[in-house]
């Protein structure tokens, strides 16, 4: 049976400020869906309202994993259940090794006996190798020093890692130079397959370039105001978002 | 100190310190009525069959204890009651070389922790204290060939009068302060080190203290002494049984590092909650030399302890780690002291604590540049990490500088787990335990990566078993 995640009418925010403002989503297994819209559309809001950070609240609509409601899981929760969040800042943990990180949480999610050590190890080197990394990069503590682009390759080795159902990827291009780009969008495209749903959230089209979405949404004010096929990106890249104000498209999906 | 067994995640954190909380059953060959007076410490001494010179020792260091008065700058020491402690309790007639010498009650209480199977795996001599006494002392046959002595304090005050007549006492004397007077009054056991000039000694020594019986004081004596150019790390570590009062442990550590030697000394104290930790931990590095004090404290009630360095000659380093961790009903009152008295020396001394459940940590320093230690660089940095709202943090930080061009920086933070790396672990499916146990051990980690290996796990698997159940 296909896996759906299913956002419905969401109104969310953060300090009581509404943010998202009646959105509708369903991504299913074997999709690629792409959020796309200008800086304070919502972009960063509905990722985290999604994954379920306790700073954003969702004032009614609601969230849906197969057709149950995630709303209230806590986010270790919502990992088990296949959802996996790269994220746009990722914060640093000091002294925590990324390897030990990944295991800990990969134990979490597939459970204690899904994979032995030495298995572990080789699934963290084969994607690690996918990613242009060094093989010590899982050494290194959880985003402490790391560049803007190491930071982001960081979150993708980790759903490579962790094997999500649904991914969402927010802003994974940015911070990232035309190679590590490359690199990236890639391995995203590597692990896009029929059992695995991804979002990808951002504001330029250029990772799309390299991903092809059988979806693009277009988020602006805390709606989506046009929903198309992959070509919708080219367009935004060629007229931007301004044409979208216009009052026939808005509320458009 | 190895895990004594493979332990799932889950074990570790169902577990708690009924792993060190049980108790033997022991007649004591001898054990002296409880309080303090004189005639005490004629007994203990008369007892050991001493040289003149310690029984005076033990005098005058009886009379500063009488007249000084309890230390009133850090932890309470109200509920202390000196006349509540039992200062003297022999468990064996003398020290066994093997393990088949010691009593099988306390052979077993050795072997549950861990201590004979660490001797057979990396460990190049071990000592074991249990209660008044050392029970045991071993060392590789090819270190004693080489001159190096480590056996129990009592046993080198007999066997070798003259290298420790000339040490002892000479780094803390009986005058320091309140404990260093009461421990030299009615000290016993310890370990004595002694590394010939050159010597090498690359894998540890361990030397493990146990006390057994409700309100005993243990009153050990370590001196360490590494002559120019040898190298020795020595490790330490302490449990208890849990009881409802108070035990003493008051020990006496002096170290002493010639021309360019290298001594680490590494403490992992886990004492029971209900003992009273009041320890004088000293070094002098001289010319080129290295001390390092690699210092955990974990459990006791309250810790007052700042394992100082004097820097004696130039070109003297080194380097403090200081690891507190305070829970309910705990004071961790800790820190260190680098005194600069030679030019060229450098000091760095990191602080790193952690307190919750209303427990509360003090990082108390002292660093001096005197007058005449020209081109010093030294740094202090403290981090505090305080798991909840109900405990709490301090820093007293003294320096005092009589060089100007000495380079000193310091740093201190105090913070909690921040919610974005709450949120950030749990996101990729830890729970929230899970969670702010990794935070704190990756916070501890810059002193749990200068650990044996050995040791790296049973600490992180201690701070485990500490944050058990701290949220949720």
């Amino acid at each position: 049976m296909k896996r759906t995640l299913q956002i419905v009418d969401l109104h969310a925010g953060r300090d009581g400020k509404e943010i998202l403002k009646g959105i509708n989503l369903v991504i299913n297994q074997g999709e690629v869906h792409a959020i796309m819209g200008p800086n304070g559309s919502g972009k960063s809001t509905l990722s985290n309202v999604v994954m379920g950070n306790p700073k954003y609240q969702i004032m009614s609509g609601d969230v849906r994993l197969d057709g149950e409601s995630i709303a209230k899981l806590a986010p270790n929760k919502r990992a088990h259940r296949g959802l996996f969040l790269g994220m746009q800042y990722p914060v640093e943990v000091s002294g925590v090794k990324l390897g030990s990180f990944m295991k800990a949480a990969y134990n979490q999610v597939h459970g204690p006996d899904a994979l032995d050590v030495a298995g572990f190890m080789e699934l963290v080197e084969e994607n690690t190798k996918l990613l242009n990394m060094d093989s010590a990069f899982a050494g290194r503590y959880v985003n402490e020093g790391f560049s803007g682009g190491e930071k982001k390759k960081a979150e993708i080795l980790q759903m490579l890692v962790l094997k999500p159902a649904f991914a969402i990827l927010d802003e994974t291009d940015s911070g990232l130079d035309i190679d590590a780009l490359k690199t990236v969008a890639r391995a995203i495209d590597a692990y896009r397959g029929p059992d695995v749903g991804i979002l990808l959230i951002t504001h330029y089209q250029r990772l799309l370039r390299y991903i092809k979405p059988d979806f693009v949404h277009v988020l602006m004010g805390g709606k989506i105001v046009l929903t198309g096929g992959g070509d919708l990106a080219e367009k935004l890249e060629e007229l931007g978002y301004g044409w979208l104000k216009d009052e026939k498209y808005a509320g458009a999906t | 100190m190895r895990g004594r067994h493979r332990t799932t995640a889950k074990q570790i954190v169902d577990e708690d310190y009924s792993a060190y909380d049980f108790k033997d059953d022991i007649e004591y060959l001898y054990k002296t009525k409880k309080g303090l007076r004189e005639s005490i410490v004629d007994e203990i001494s008369k007892l050991k069959g001493e040289p003149e010179w310690m029984t005076r020792f033990r005098h005058r260091a009886y009379e500063h204890f009488v007249k000084r008065p309890l230390p009133t700058w850090g932890g309470d020491l109200s509920a202390l009651d000196f006349e509540n402690i039992t200062y003297y309790a022999k468990p064996v007639e003398r020290v066994g070389k093997s393990w088949e010498d010691v009593p099988e009650a306390i052979k077993k209480t050795f072997d549950r922790l861990g201590i004979p199977e660490a001797e057979r795996k990396f460990l190049a001599g071990v000592g074991a204290q249990y209660e008044s006494e050392v029970v045991y002392h071993s060392l590789r046959k090819e270190l004693e060939e080489k001159g190096v002595i480590f056996m129990g304090t009592d046993s080198a005050l007999k066997e070798y009068p003259e290298i420790f007549r000339k040490h002892f006492g000479t780094i803390v004397p009986p005058e320091d302060n309140k404990f260093a007077a009461l421990n030299s009054a009615v000290w016993s056991g310890g370990s004595f080190v002694y590394i010939p000039e050159g010597v090498v000694v690359d894998q540890p020594l361990q030397a493990y203290f146990r006390i057994n019986a409700e309100n005993v004081g243990q009153f050990e004596r370590t001196l360490i002494i590494a002559e120019p150019h040898s190298r020795v790390h020595y490790i330490e570590g302490c449990t208890a049984p849990v009881y409802a009062s108070a035990s003493l442990h008051a020990a006496v550590v002096e170290v002493i590092a010639k021309e360019g030697a290298h001594i680490r000394y590494t403490t992992l104290q886990n004492w029971s909650k209900d003992v009273y930790n009041l320890v004088t931990k000293r070094a002098h590095a001289h010319k080129d030399a290295t001390v390092e004090w690699v210092d955990a404290n974990t459990g006791s009630r309250l810790t007052m302890k700042y394992p100082s360095v004097y820097l004696m000659g130039p070109g003297a380093r080194t380097d403090v780690l200081s690891v507190t961790f305070a829970g309910r009903g705990q004071h961790q009152d800790a820190g260190a002291k680098a005194i600069h008295l030679a030019p060229h020396t450098q000091s760095r001394i990191v602080s790193k604590s952690v307190s919750k459940d209303g427990g509360r940590t003090t990082y108390r320093g002292h660093l001096r540049v005197a007058r005449g230690a020209r081109n010093v660089v030294a740094s202090v940095r403290c981090d505090a990490l305080m798991l909840d709202a109900q405990s709490r943090s301090d820093t007293y930080p003294y320096i005092e500088i009589d060089e100007d061009d000495a380079t000193v920086t310091h740093e201190a933070t105090v913070g909690r787990i921040g919610d974005e790396q709450m949120f950030y672990l749990m996101s990729r499916g830890l729970t929230e335990n899970e969670a702010v146990n990794m935070i704190v051990l990756g916070f501890l980690e810059m002193f749990t990566k200068e650990l044996p290996m050995e040791y790296a796990v049973e600490f992180n698997r201690l701070i485990k078993l500490e944050m058990e159940g701290s949220v949720g």
